[in-house]
């Protein structure tokens, strides 16, 4: 299939044939993601002159298997698929590596201070892992619509996945969200996962239907109203969410699932109307779970208050928060320079505030890079959107994409209080493994459907453009 | 499809941009404010990221910060208690007292007249090394004071008169300030307890910080605002009765040990003084008037926080009194109360021919490459009397201690003017016992007050004379013998 729109050319019949599969674009990545890991290698000596003021063949343990794992992704993209993206892999290589940096160096400080709970080095084989299985992906998913046949069963895998947590014996309560399994000492957060599983049956289920869901009804007070059993899904969907919010706690999660399926339903169907109906149920849900569960109003408190001694004082109060704004603040405009800050003050500086912690670090320079590759990685799993010939992909890539926006947006805006703090991970950065995971496989897949793409014109033939 | 996906562009857009908007806000915009916060305890871990800066008295180190191996990277060691009330501590839990306090910003290389070590600090990535602070005090003084203090609860505090220049500044019970700047948090708070729970108060500065009643050292001010006023001398004769009658009470004044103080009908000022007698001090208050009294009191620093650079409580004297409170004020009962460091500029002043000095701790501050960055040298604080009045209560001093009753501040072969307190504390509390002088009367070089708090261990039977007298006494023989 593949071939049937190989790059063409005069003379590309007289040819030889390796010159086809190695285009520029591969070259440009290899370029970057040397730039990359060079990148990594210097946060990492800078790391350790600035807090052992050694450099030590430590160095190596962080530094060689991501980049390892990088040559390893970059040559299968050489084999397998030439034309993917060439900007996706060095980005998240280098966020990847920024912020095994900032664990590492948050694990120097613990052993200074005598601690003993460190993450870098589980950190590297989470990335290993999630490197491989990002590998994984590009060579056993075939095709960018190979995942279509397996629409209800991503259904299926996401909604045992998002449930299993509630699950006794296995299920896990950590910091007061119900997120984890627990089996024999390893924890995992397997909505990650279902983040992805439940990306492609949106996308899977929104193309089959978008014919139906697209037709509207009678028109009540000026505005087009779905019609009834349009909305069942809707409902199914928003209740999920609710389910996540009330059972397992979380707000962030709830409103990751629930924010994925109103943008891919608006994509595919072009109605601004189930925007407008899946906002208000959202925000009605959350509105009255916060008059009915504490740890809801207590969050929004915390969030609009983070300053008062209250709340401050308060257990699983505003501390961390304000904690991290201090961070935040003390790094300035060009930071304290990775290993000068005192980033181990905040909580979870490793994995949910991690970002508060590069910020103390890195300053609001280094703040403005890393949000602005998100927004550069963002755009490139949209710009896949825009040009794959297939709507399948055109939905998953634009779901992908748009998950990795929203959950950054969610986890960066709570800890810069744009939004009430909850509990999600920075895709990339962040210490843990499910996330890691999760978000190699979504770029495993953006790199698989961005080799597609170019095989249809960019002038977006097979876009309806429903109006 | 693709309209759709530009308006999620356009959200995603937004959603980032109000990343960027929010991250701005807090590290450029709100970032003063946030590093105000008390509850940010970054910027005191800032001060280990540079090696702090030594406290020097006679080029030797009594403060310094060493490196360490642990994350503060240095550690602040302190050479003597002796000097622990001047240098305060330096504590990553506990905050910062003295001059670790008051001079921080030198100590710590944050001082803007470090302006251009900064930004090369910043070019080359090194951290700017902190200022080191070079004291007045002298060693041998200081030494001196430490000793003849002894166990005793009190303070001393020896001053140039005619510079400023503080040579002694002893508060004692005194405290380790070793057990304080350790970096384990727990040790630190603990020793911090202890020392807080410790009924003697080793963390109080008793020489400028307490206030205590002063008693009869309280008669120079009077006696000087009599005389600057033009109406009396030191010759002008009061009325001199047993007891006094306080206006509008049935309280009497009496003279100390119910004397009577020469025991003619009337007394001159001076003879007052000499013999520290209540009832003609008493009288004379009330004559001259509080106004007069707190105007005079007000020019010697009374009400003003002074700074040199650690800031000194401001003495007080009571305002909104009548007679019989001013009468009781003149020779320093009632609510009149003071620092050790207020009385010794009283006696500054008078030593100073009139011109007092603003007392002052920094012989000169210098960078790390010797650069001086600062030199306060003397400064006049106020000019309390006329220098005619000055000679007058000089001499009015000197009797008292060569045929009067501060007798044991007498020195061999020099002129030794001062006077003593015994401040009543209310029925059955210790007294508070004092000496302020200087020395020699002449020419002096060393001007002196002494506190001792609680009686002295002795209850209500120790005398300024028997008690803060003699640790004066040392104290300037020690300036003297150089």
């Amino acid at each position: 299939m593949t071939n049937l729109f190989g790059t063409t050319g005069p003379n590309s019949a007289n040819l030889p044939r390796i010159m086809r599969v190695v285009p520029r674009s591969r070259n440009l990545e290899g370029a970057l993601l040397l730039l990359a890991v060079g990148l990594n290698a210097f946060q990492l000596a800078q790391i350790q002159l600035s807090t052992i003021e050694i450099l030590t063949p430590e160095f190596f343990l962080y530094w060689l298997p991501l980049s390892f794992f990088a040559l390893v992704l970059h040559t299968i993209l050489r084999l397998r698929a030439s034309e993917a993206d060439p900007l996706i892999l060095p980005i998240a290589v280098l966020l990847n590596g920024l912020g095994l940096s900032m664990i590492y160096r948050l694990d120097l400080a613990t052993i200074a201070n005598g601690g003993s709970e460190l993450f870098g080095f589980k950190q590297v084989i989470w990335t290993s892992l999630a490197m491989a299985a990002a590998a994984a992906v590009v060579i056993y998913v075939p095709s960018h619509l190979f995942l279509r046949r397996y629409v209800y069963v991503s259904m299926l895998i996401g909604a045992v996945l998002l449930l299993s947590p509630m699950l006794p014996v296995i299920g896990k309560t950590i910091n007061g969200a119900r997120l984890w399994l627990s089996i024999g000492g390893l924890t995992f957060q397997p909505g990650e996962l279902a983040k992805i599983a439940l990306t492609i049956f949106f996308a899977g289920y929104l193309v089959n239907r978008r014919e139906s869901l697209a037709v509207v009804g009678r028109k009540i007070l000026g505005i087009r109203i779905p019609r009834a059993r349009e909305l069942g899904p809707i409902v199914m969907i928003w209740a999920a969410s609710l389910l996540v919010l009330i059972v397992q706690r979380d707000l962030g999660t709830s409103l990751l699932y629930f924010g994925i399926f109103i943008v891919l339903i608006y994509v595919a169907t072009g109605r601004s109307i189930y925007v407008i109906v899946g906002m208000g149920m959202f925000l009605t849900g959350a509105l009255v779970a916060s008059r009915l569960m504490d740890y809801v109003s207590g969050r929004i408190d915390s969030w609009l208050n983070p300053f008062s001694q209250e709340n401050y004082d308060a257990v699983g109060g505003s501390y961390q928060l304000a904690q991290g704004i201090f961070g935040m603040a003390h790094g300035g405009i060009q930071g304290t320079g990775l290993g000068g800050g005192i980033p181990q003050l905040v909580p979870l500086a490793e994995s949910d505030f991690i970002f508060a912690s590069l910020a103390e670090e890195l300053g609001l320079v280094g703040v403005f890079a890393i949000l602005t590759l998100y927004l550069l990685l963002v755009a490139r799993g949209i710009r896949i959107g825009f040009s794959h010939p297939d709507d399948f992909s055109k939905l998953l890539a634009t779901g992908l994409a748009f998950s990795i926006a929203l959950q950054c947006f969610i986890v960066i805006g709570g800890v810069t209080r744009v939004v009430p703090l909850t509990g999600l991970t920075t895709p990339l950065l962040a210490a843990g493994g499910s996330s890691l995971i999760a978000n190699w496989i979504i770029i495993g897949l953006l790199l698989r459907i961005s080799d597609s793409a170019r095989l249809g014109s960019s002038t977006g033939e097979n876009s309806r453009g429903v109006a | 499809m693709n309209r759709e996906l530009k308006r999620i562009s356009i959200l995603i857009f937004l959603m980032f941009l109000s990343l960027f908007v929010a991250t701005t806000g807090i590290q450029v915009i709100g970032a003063d404010s946030y590093t105000a916060d008390q509850r940010n305890v970054r910027s005191i871990y800032d001060g280990y990221k540079t090696q702090r800066g030594a406290i020097l008295v006679d080029n030797k180190a009594i403060a310094i910060s060493k490196r360490s191996d642990d994350v503060y990277r240095f550690q602040r060691t302190y050479a003597n208690q002796m000097y622990s009330s001047v240098t305060g501590f330096y504590s990553t839990n506990q905050g910062a007292t003295g001059i670790e306090s008051a001079m921080n910003s030198f100590l710590s290389g944050k001082n803007s007249s470090q302006f251009f070590e900064q930004i090369s600090a910043l070019l080359s990535g090194s951290p700017v090394q902190g200022a080191s602070v070079e004291l007045t005090l002298d060693p041998k003084v200081q030494k001196a004071a430490w000793d003849a203090l002894g166990n005793l609860k009190g303070a001393v505090v020896a001053i140039d008169p005619t510079t400023g220049n503080i040579l002694a500044y002893v508060s004692k019970p005194s405290f380790d300030a070793n057990s304080l700047s350790v970096h384990s948090g727990t040790e630190s708070k603990n020793n911090y307890q202890d020392l807080l729970n410790n009924k003697n108060g080793p963390l109080l500065d008793r020489a400028s910080t307490e206030l205590y009643a002063p008693g009869s050292v309280f008669k120079i001010v009077v006696a000087s605002a009599a005389i600057e006023s033009g109406k009396y001398t030191a010759e002008s004769l009061i009325p001199n009765p047993v007891k006094f009658k306080l206006p509008g009470t049935n309280t009497f004044v009496q003279n100390s040990g119910e004397g009577k103080c020469g025991g003619k009908a009337t007394v001159s000022i001076a003879d007052a003084l000499r013999f520290s007698c209540n009832v003609p001090f008493a009288q004379l208050g009330i004559e001259l008037g509080q106004d007069r009294i707190r105007a005079q009191a007000e020019l010697f620093g009374f009400g003003k926080k002074v700074q040199f650079p650690m800031t000194a409580s401001a003495s007080q004297y009571p305002i909104g009194m009548d007679d019989a409170q001013t009468g009781l004020s003149a020779f320093g009962q009632f609510d009149v109360r003071v620092t050790a460091m207020q009385m010794a500029m009283v006696s500054a002043a008078v030593a100073n021919k009139g011109v007092l000095m603003k007392p002052n701790l920094i012989e000169n501050v210098q960078s790390s490459n010797f650069t001086i960055l600062n030199q306060p040298g003397p400064s006049v604080f106020s000019q309390p009397m006329s220098a005619a009045t000055a000679a007058k209560v000089n001499a009015m001093m000197v009797g008292a201690v060569s045929r009067g009753v501060s007798s044991n501040a007498q020195i061999k072969g020099v002129e030794v003017a001062g006077k003593t307190g015994t401040a009543q504390n209310g029925d059955g509390a210790p007294y508070t016992l004092w000496f302020t002088g200087f020395a020699p009367a002449n020419n002096p070089r060393v001007a002196v007050a002494v506190v001792v708090a609680d009686g002295g261990g002795m209850g209500q039977s120790g005398r300024g004379n028997s008690l803060a007298a003699p640790i004066a006494q040392k104290v300037m023989r020690a300036v003297l013998q150089k």
